[in-house]
């Protein structure tokens, strides 16, 4: 069998936002692929644009001041940034579903869950709307609410934020879609709830053998679920790699030392934990050279241009700043 | 020795009002039998899921909440209805760093009137000594002098968080709650506020009250660990300890929750349905037991759930639902020898 296309592949994407300071870079010359039915993280820092890329996949860019400037977004082979307004609704929420980090802004306050459900069904399907609510209260027993046939009938302030969160994944995958967007989809949750989405999505994943973007800052999310990662830093992917390569030879020095810094269960406890001098650069202010040399305070390094992104070994992509790049192996 | 803060069997309940008079309708046991203790230069962790009481109780122990039961002594000194007055010359010692950065700092102050603000109101030094001593407090957490005149909005999370580790250490206190201080920050910029409270702790001999959901933050920072499940303590031990070898289902399953950055590590997860019951109207017997649907649930309607010391420093929660048979059994002889 010959190596099928990607499902989705974005290339070369910038998406600026139009401020009093002018055009703002938010996503600059972005480029990953997701094959069909695997799982890639999206993780950074706040601000580093991972969401801004997610929303530019789907169009969904708060208007009139977000713009996609160039590149390319290629699903299924076809083009959605040129597509039509009318193509793109036909494709959200039917071919590619979204889960969004709020569950209590996702949801419709005033209506109850189960017709917020049916709502997909009658928009992609011929379904009526008996048979809609029937498929509603079937994906609700899906994603494990217990009791749904009661539960459809709750607004969702009714239900705790792990419940809200499962209606909103039920949505996302309703029409089951080929890929899912997941952004943030258990930073507002507690650890055992976490726990319990995570769970959730790889099953219905392997059931429905979907493909999933999964947004994050949370590393050992990562680890846990995406086969492969895309780092993200001030706008640009500094890394890309299978998970199990990313974590066993980061060549980067921000993966590195976004990797060194996060507290871990078998670190001893009190210890100095290494740390990222700094912080990210305001957009407005960032060099077009290595952005993280200018973090490092480093200006914009010895570059004065972006450095190059380069597949070192197989699948393992890096920017390769003289100061930042390292290959350890 | 004898601890700094000492905590017994405090409750704090909130009436629940409703109804066309609103009349009281029930009761919210926020924090329902907590005893802990921490002593002087000790950080004691305390980790729970959302609404199990712990922000609760840390706002109890500087008397930002009246408690409802129990009692609450600082330094030596019965605390616990201490009126507004009686609690000034005590929060000199006794001073709290809270989650949000943006809403916990005055906006329409600059960072000199807010990390003055205790001094002023304590009558302490004058102008020129209090000009100092924020310059002073400023370096110390790791912002220039020139931040001095600017106001919160100019400045990251991080950094505003810095500005409220400032002003809560402008008194000299000896212990500081601090209520999930780094939950709202980025990775990176979390190991940097992390470092700087353990930094302050070393050089300045703080304890720390420290309340977080995050485990690993938690046992980063702690010398013991405090686990809070539906207003109860269900485990406190040595933080090593804790992580290495948790009695209680709950601790169990919650150290089983949490990701591991390693995708090699494959580790066996304690499933764990179903949320947080509501403290509104908490299961009468072992809350734990009831959300795991334990078949010896029943058996605990009306037993005393409260902590025996199982090892020594480790405490636990005599709850024949989330204890091995082997630790109820000893928790049940520790029980009868303790009543003998």
């Amino acid at each position: 069998m010959t190596m099928s296309d990607p499902l989705l592949q974005v290339h070369d994407l910038i998406t600026a936002f139009d401020t009093d300071k002018g055009l703002i870079r938010a996503v600059d010359r972005v480029s990953f692929e997701v094959p069909k039915g695997r799982t890639v993280g999206i993780v950074g820092e706040s601000g580093c644009g991972k969401s801004v890329t997610a929303m530019s996949i789907l169009r969904l860019l708060p208007q009139p001041t977000g713009k996609v400037l160039h590149g390319k977004v290629a699903f299924k082979g076809r083009d959605l940034l040129k597509a039509t307004p009318k193509e793109l609704r036909k494709i959200r929420g039917n071919e590619i579903g979204v889960i969004f980090q709020e569950p209590m802004t996702a949801l419709n306050p005033v209506q109850r869950i189960g017709k917020q459900l049916s709502e997909c069904f009658l928009l992609h399907t011929k379904m009526s709307r008996r048979q809609a609510w029937e498929a509603s209260i079937e994906m609700l027993r899906k994603v494990r609410i217990p009791s749904p046939e009661l539960r459809a009938g709750d607004y969702p302030h009714q239900l705790s934020g792990g419940m809200r969160q499962r209606v909103v994944i039920a949505m996302a995958l309703a029409c089951k879609p080929d890929l899912l967007i997941a952004d943030e989809p258990t930073t507002a949750l507690d650890v055992t709830v976490q726990a319990q989405i995570l769970d959730l999505i790889r099953q219905l994943q392997a059931e429905m053998g979907m493909a999933v973007i999964l947004i994050t800052h949370d590393l050992g999310v990562i680890a846990e679920t995406c086969d492969e990662v895309v780092v993200m830093y001030a706008g640009r992917v500094v890394e890309r790699a299978a998970v199990r390569e990313l974590f066993a030879r980061p060549m980067h020095a921000y993966t590195r030392g976004l990797l060194d810094s996060i507290p871990k269960l078998d670190r001893p406890p009190k210890s100095v934990l290494p740390v990222i001098p700094g912080m990210v650069a305001s957009l407005v202010d960032l060099v077009p050279g290595c952005r993280f040399c200018q973090r490092m305070g480093r200006g914009g390094g010895i570059l004065r241009e972006r450095p190059e992104f380069e597949e070192i070994s197989p699948g393992h992509w890096v920017e390769t700043c003289p100061n930042c790049f390292e290959d350890l192996s | 020795m004898q601890p700094l803060l000492s905590v017994r069997d405090l409750k704090v309940h909130f009436p629940v009002h409703g109804g066309l008079f609103l009349k009281k309708t029930g009761t919210v046991r926020a924090v329902d039998g907590v005893s802990l203790d921490i002593a002087p230069g000790e950080t004691l962790g305390l980790v729970g899921e959302s609404g199990c009481g712990k922000s609760t109780l840390g706002k109890a122990i500087v008397r930002l909440l009246d408690p409802t039961a129990g009692t609450i002594a600082f330094d030596g000194r019965d605390i616990t209805r201490s009126g507004r007055r009686a609690m000034q010359p005590v929060r000199r010692d006794l001073q709290m760093v809270f989650q949000d950065p943006v809403e916990s700092l005055n906006a329409r102050h600059s960072v000199r009137e807010i990390i003055e603000e205790p001094l002023v109101i304590h009558r302490l030094g004058n102008a020129a000594a209090r000009r100092k001593r924020v310059d002073e407090l400023l370096e110390r957490v790791g912002l220039s002098k020139a931040s001095a005149d600017k106001y919160p909005f100019e400045f990251s999370g991080g950094q505003r968080q810095r500005i409220g580790i400032a002003r809560a250490l402008a008194l000299d206190p000896k212990l500081v709650i601090c209520d999930e201080p780094v939950s709202a920050l980025d990775v990176s910029v979390q190991s940097q506020v992390l470092n700087l409270l353990l930094e302050l702790q070393r050089d300045l001999g703080l304890s720390y009250l420290f309340i977080a959901h995050d485990l690993a933050v938690v046992k980063h920072l702690s010398d013991r660990v405090a686990v809070m499940y539906l207003g109860k303590l269900v485990e406190v031990a040595p933080s090593e300890t804790l992580y290495r070898d948790p009695r209680h289902a709950y601790t169990k399953a919650l150290l089983s929750a949490v990701p591991t950055p390693d995708p090699l590590a494959r580790k066996s997860r304690v499933p764990l349905e179903g949320d947080v019951p509501s403290p509104f109207n908490p299961p009468a017997g072992s809350a734990f037991g009831h959300r795991i649907n334990h078949p010896r649930y029943e058996e605990t309607v009306g037993m005393d759930l409260s902590l025996v010391e199982i090892e020594p420093g480790h405490h636990v929660a005599a709850d024949p639902c989330c204890l091995s048979e082997e630790d109820w059994e000893k928790a049940g002889r520790l029980l009868a020898g303790a009543g003998a």
